[in-house]
């Protein structure tokens, strides 16, 4: 059978986005160690409800690393202690008996809070609106393998489109930067042969339209760290060469239009 | 900053409030600097601008080591004869002194916009970004990147008093064109050797993230070359803070000197 | 009550290959001009709703979308790991459009339409191109040609993929194209948006009400027709391999406002999860089933083995599907998997501390192909695996268990995908129609993308033709406000009940009951006992379940528990659907219906058909209603796998 942990664990509380958040302290008991972090969270907010206190709520979904909706700041890190994990693949096994947790929403001003540790991050949704498609209408398609792809474009696309929009990387950049979540998209698509054709229209308007909602890159290279998918910043890079070659190839001046 | 919408009061999502507005775009390249990647590209270039000057200056400065030679007739010391050389490139194809002044105007647009993109960075940067109320817990980001602002702004006060030492002069001893005198009355001041050292260091660990960060914001990537980066980063910012930091303790060693009587003449 | 009626699928004549494209030419369409006039609603954005959404806003029609996620990203068609099949032939294997419909058919245990599934196959191939136009990074060649793999125990190379995320992979693709649309501004998306009701006047579907989970408040929302894509029940088993806001509510709406609800008791098994390690365990987690090629299932021969897996010899393990399958050995098809993994499970031979599993050992392949070309096909499995067990399945093997993890019944559609209210459609895994009593690995991702590309598109032209000119009801038409009324009747009344149970507490009851009587083996007196239990607990739960909080602000204690009190009544129709079926098929094992030795026994005789059921009121038994299956290409015949 599983050991059991007895955790303090220091969780932010907040209303919603107009109100005044606060840390609130709660006793965790008897956690078995096989357990998930959220489903500590889980049995937390069962002894809660059963106080006749508000549950806990906490963004989270598939709870198997794929759908992005999970993510709190744990001590300090985005997904907390464990690299290249988002929080939902978090085992408490990796806890000891009497430890302190602090548990934090992410932190953002595009990322205002809704309640406790959930935050709105509708601007990633915005800034694929902005340009992270293809247009390719149904039906135009032609054969799949008219279109051959290197092995190594594809990998590389993948590794890019690995992304599960969680946020982290905004979340644990000092400045609030989207670059990393923005240059694993573009990349994604800029990379494809697919992608040429609007590379440029992408990369521009994609970029600008994050400068909106997000601060900017100074390298730190904390968003790597936090990245439950590890996505490399080198993306970061070839965003910021296609950003600066789309103001030079303007190419609707060529069209004229 | 839009101002929170209260939650249970038809809520907005935040996708709909954006923190800032785009601006009209003007033409090519003014486009660019209209956005942060093109401050951050700009931050760049002007950032390797001035670590240029920043090794032909050092490299300059090591002719304080040289001591007295004689050129042209003319027994001085060498960084003096330098200093001479300075203001007479391309003399005469230019009036005196013209070369030199072209130089430093090009250094101060690329101060400026340094500066400029920096501060307007760091402006939205701190509008973006909301505090965590509990400790972080850095993994990645190390005190250069994270004291950037500091630095900069420190090596920017280094600059206006190393100007106002050694450029403009600040002091009864101060002559100009006198190189090596100059520098061996300021920096025989103990204090004064600190300030020159403490600056320094700021100045290497702003140029250790500087050089590391221009690769990345002007898309110089490949990951097959990318170890270069931060090696390079890293000893470029060494090979400078030991340079610079050199000269106020070989000053207070007597190792640089000045002794009047072993010159003929100054320029 | 209703008598029972036989339903018309409105599957068109002509020979099987020709149906579709016939039916495409007959049916009528709606001029580019005129279909701005048209308003849509898609309520759910994962495969099949977001396809949907993004080819009505590129024909022209006036869409708008919902999700109760966050993102329309985060539906979990993004947990798909393994592939989508199409019959492209890329191998010269002998794949055909005709193949891939007879493997389904026969695959689904011949529960399913033919016809439904004949155009699936054909369209299959059309996802594909689409796909990879939209930027999809499938898995490629060093030709830079797409690559292929056999899924599931397929005897042809269907299956293609990228890396272990393909449905990522599919509903990124299709997602951003939805929002190329919305950018358009001929899809307006609707996030944080739960669907409630079904609004329904003079026999059509006119719109919906729904409640935003942000601040509570509910609103109306009409249109000339409803596409519900809002997925599958598998959550009602509690633990499931599904993501925890996986729900019925949706399409269990819409059957209370009168349209059918087909086969509920057909659920998938999968056989490759990791068990269950204690009490509070909140859901299941997935392994590919590609790990079948290369890992032997075994339990130990005796009921008291105490040693390690590795020092347990030869003779005393039972590598049961080898032994009893010979010619397919470890890839029989799921629900064979499965049920053998329960069986050995029941009679007590369970490997791991709760004696919940059986061992997939990669011993085997490590010694023959060497660690590294294991690690290069499933490093990513066993890493998830170390992450959630602890334990490195290089050196011990891995402990695994079927779980729920796809639900072949649905809403009941014809051969247009129309339920039987008129204007209400019904796409991807809420609909019942293609899979049968079995949906084959690979599948699931085809089917939503068909649905969503490249037949709703099509058939809802043929429903909105005739209303040209109509304008869809305004929201303050009685039947939306005394919808909303009852809604918010429904939320006091939960916030009003302050009982002492959270409904987390009900929702794990009520999964014990179903996973133990409506599983994958089931009796006649299991199936009238899991009846009696789940309304007992059904009473309970409307006396004594605790919703704290409000209405007006993030509350997903109240979110959980409206999509309980669906499961309830779900789970009862389950039951007397898995009752009625008195026969073991897919899936389903029902103990008096097997051979001799003990195999499932399907009969063709009784229960060749579909079973659609009609709602009368929750406390009153449904009515069930037929449509009759008809095997003209693929000849009915008993699965073997021997």
């Amino acid at each position: 059978m599983s050991k059991q942990l007895n955790l303090t664990l220091s969780i932010w509380r907040q209303e919603n986005a107009a109100s005044r958040g606060r840390f609130e302290t709660y006793q965790a008991k008897g956690i078995p160690d096989d357990a998930s972090f959220l489903e500590m969270l889980d049995i937390v907010n069962e002894g809660l409800i059963s106080e006749g206190e508000l549950p806990i709520e906490f963004p989270h979904d598939c709870r198997e690393g794929i759908c992005g909706t999970c993510g709190v700041m744990i001590d300090g890190r985005a997904h907390g202690p464990e690299l290249g994990t988002a929080t939902c693949q978090l085992h408490m096994r990796k806890y000891n008996d009497g430890d302190t947790i602090v548990i934090e929403p992410w932190r953002a001003t595009a990322f205002p809070v809704i309640r406790d540790l959930v935050v709105d991050r509708s601007p990633l949704d915005a800034i694929i609106q902005a340009g992270g498609y293809i247009s390719a209408p149904t039906g135009t398609a032609p054969d799949a393998n008219e279109i051959a792809v290197p092995k190594e474009v594809a990998d590389s696309a993948m590794d890019a489109a690995a992304c599960i929009g969680c946020g982290a990387c905004v979340a644990a950049c000092p400045n609030s930067a989207a670059q990393l979540f923005t240059s694993a998209k573009l990349w994604h698509l800029n990379s494809l042969p697919q992608g040429q054709p609007e590379r440029f229209k992408r990369a521009e308007a994609m970029v600008e339209t994050m400068e909106q909602f997000f601060g900017s890159c100074t390298n730190h290279g904390e968003c790597t760290e936090a990245c439950p998918k590890e996505i490399p910043q080198d993306f970061i890079a070839y965003l910021n060469r296609d950003f600066v070659k789309s103001k030079r190839v303007n190419r609707t001046m060529a069209s004229r239009s | 900053m839009a101002a929170p919408t209260a939650a249970n009061q038809g809520h907005t999502s935040s996708a709909d409030r954006p923190l800032r507005a785009t601006p009209r775009s003007l033409p090519f390249p003014f486009s660019l600097y209209q956005t942060s990647v093109g401050k951050k590209w700009v931050m760049a270039i002007t950032g390797l601008m001035l670590i240029g000057f920043v090794v032909v200056h050092m490299i300059g400065n090591l002719k304080l080591y040289l001591g007295v030679i004689e050129l042209d007739g003319v027994s001085d010391y060498d960084v003096d004869h330098y200093a001479h050389a300075l203001r007479e490139l391309l003399v005469p194809l230019v009036p005196h002194g013209v070369v030199l002044w072209i130089m430093r105007l090009g250094l101060i647009a690329g101060f400026g916009l340094h500066i400029h993109s920096a501060y307007s960075l760091s402006r939205s940067n701190m509008v973006a970004n909301q505090a965590y109320e509990s400790k972080r817990d850095w993994l990645a980001a190390n005190f250069a990147s994270r004291s950037m602002r500091y630095t900069g702004v420190i090596v920017l006060l280094y600059l206006i008093f190393h100007l106002a030492d050694l450029t403009w002069g600040r002091a009864d001893w101060f002559e100009h064109g006198e190189v090596q005198s100059n520098v061996v009355n300021s920096l025989s001041n103990p204090l004064v050797a600190l300030i020159y050292i403490l600056a320094n260091i700021a100045v290497a660990i702003h140029i250790y993230h500087g050089m590391y960060s221009m690769f990345q914001s002007l898309g110089i990537n490949n990951p097959s070359y990318n170890w270069l980066r931060q090696g390079a980063a890293r000893s470029l910012a060494i090979i400078i803070l030991i340079g610079n930091i050199s000269f106020p303790l070989a000053v207070l060693a007597n190792i640089i000197e000045f002794d009047p009587s072993l010159i003929t003449a100054g320029y | 009550m209703t008598t029972s009626t036989v339903l018309d699928a409105a599957v068109p004549d002509g020979p099987m290959a020709d149906k579709w494209d016939n039916h495409k030419f007959k049916i009528q369409l709606v001029n580019p001009a005129n279909k701005r006039k048209f308003k849509i609603i898609v309520v759910g954005t994962g495969l099949a709703g977001s396809s949907a959404a993004a080819t009505l806003g590129e024909l022209g029609y006036n869409v708008e979308a919902f999700t109760f996620h966050d993102s329309p990203r985060r539906a979990h068609s993004i947990a798909a790991q393994g592939g989508i099949n199409a019959a492209k032939n890329y191998r010269s294997d002998g794949d055909s459009v005709f193949r891939l419909f007879y493997d389904t058919v026969k695959g689904g245990d011949y529960r399913s339409r033919e016809a439904n599934v004949y155009r699936l196959a054909q369209v299959s191939v059309n996802i594909i191109d689409q796909m990879v136009s939209q930027g999809v990074p499938f898995a490629r060649e060093y030709g830079g040609l797409l690559a292929n793999r056999s899924f599931g125990g397929a005897q042809v190379s269907r299956t293609f993929y990228a890396r272990g995320q393909t449905g990522q992979q599919l509903l990124l693709g299709a997602y951003q194209q939805m929002m190329g649309q919305v950018a358009e501004g001929n899809v307006k998306l609707h996030t944080n948006m739960e669907m409630l009701d079904v609004v329904v006047k003079d026999g059509a579907a006119r719109g919906i009400v729904c409640r935003n989970l942000i601040t509570g408040e509910i609103t109306s929302h009409s249109a000339h027709a409803v596409v519900l894509a809002t997925g599958g029940y598998g959550n009602v088993f509690y633990l499931s391999t599904n993501a925890m806001a996986c729900n019925v509510t949706a399409a269990w709406r819409a059957h209370r406002k009168g349209a059918f609800f087909a086969n509920p008791c057909y659920t998938q098994i999968h056989p490759t999860c990791i068990p269950a390690s204690d009490e509070f365990q909140s859901k299941l987690t997935l392994m590919s089933e590609s790990l079948r090629n290369d890992g032997r299932i075994w339990v130990p021969r005796n009921y008291d083995e105490t040693r390690a897996a590795k020092d347990v010899p030869e003779a005393d393990r039972y590598y049961y599907l080898e032994e009893k399958y010979p010619s397919f050995g470890n890839l029989v098809p799921r629900d064979v998997a499965s049920r053998n993994a329960k069986t050995v499970v029941d009679q007590g031979l369970g490997v791991g501390p709760l004696k919940n599993g059986v061992y997939l050992d990669f011993a085997d392949a490590i010694g023959r192909d060497g660690r590294d070309a294991v690690e290069e096909r499933y490093g990513n499995l066993f890493q998830m695996y170390d992450r959630i067990t602890g334990e490195d399945p290089y050196s011990t093997p891995m402990r695994i268990y079927p779980a729920t993890h796809y639900t072949m019944g649905g809403l009941w559609v014809d051969y247009n995908l129309q339920t039987t209210i008129p204007g209400l459609f019904c796409t991807g895994e809420a609909n019942f129609s293609d899979h049968g009593a079995n949906r084959l690995g690979a599948s699931a991702l085809m089917q939503g993308l068909a649905d969503g590309y490249f037949v709703l598109p099509y058939t809802i032209g043929n429903y909105l033709a005739p209303l040209l000119g109509d304008d869809p009801l305004t929201i303050d038409d009685p039947a939306f406000i005394e919808a909303e009324a009852e809604l918010q009747g429904q939320i006091q009344r939960f916030l009003s009940i302050n009982g002492t149970r959270s409904p987390e507490y009900f929702h794990r009851e009520l999964g014990k009951i179903i996973w133990e009587h409506i599983g994958m083996e089931r009796s006649k007196e299991g199936l009238e006992k899991a009846i009696n239990e789940i309304r007992a607990l059904r009473e309970e739960f409307w006396a004594d379940v605790r919703v704290l909080g409000t209405n007006e602000s993030l509350n997903s204690s109240l979110e959980k528990a409206g999509r309980i009190a669906d499961f309830f009544e779900l789970g009862e129709l389950m039951a007397r659907d898995a009752l009625d079926r008195a026969e073991s098929c897919g899936g389903h094992f029902r103990t008096e219906s097997q051979t001799p030795e003990g195999e499932a026994l399907r009969n063709d005789d009784a229960y060749a058909h579909v079973s659609a059921w009609e709602w009368h009121g929750p406390d009153t038994p449904q009515t069930k209603h037929r449509e009759e299956l008809a095997f003209e290409e693929v000849e009915l015949s008993q699965r073997s796998y021997k």
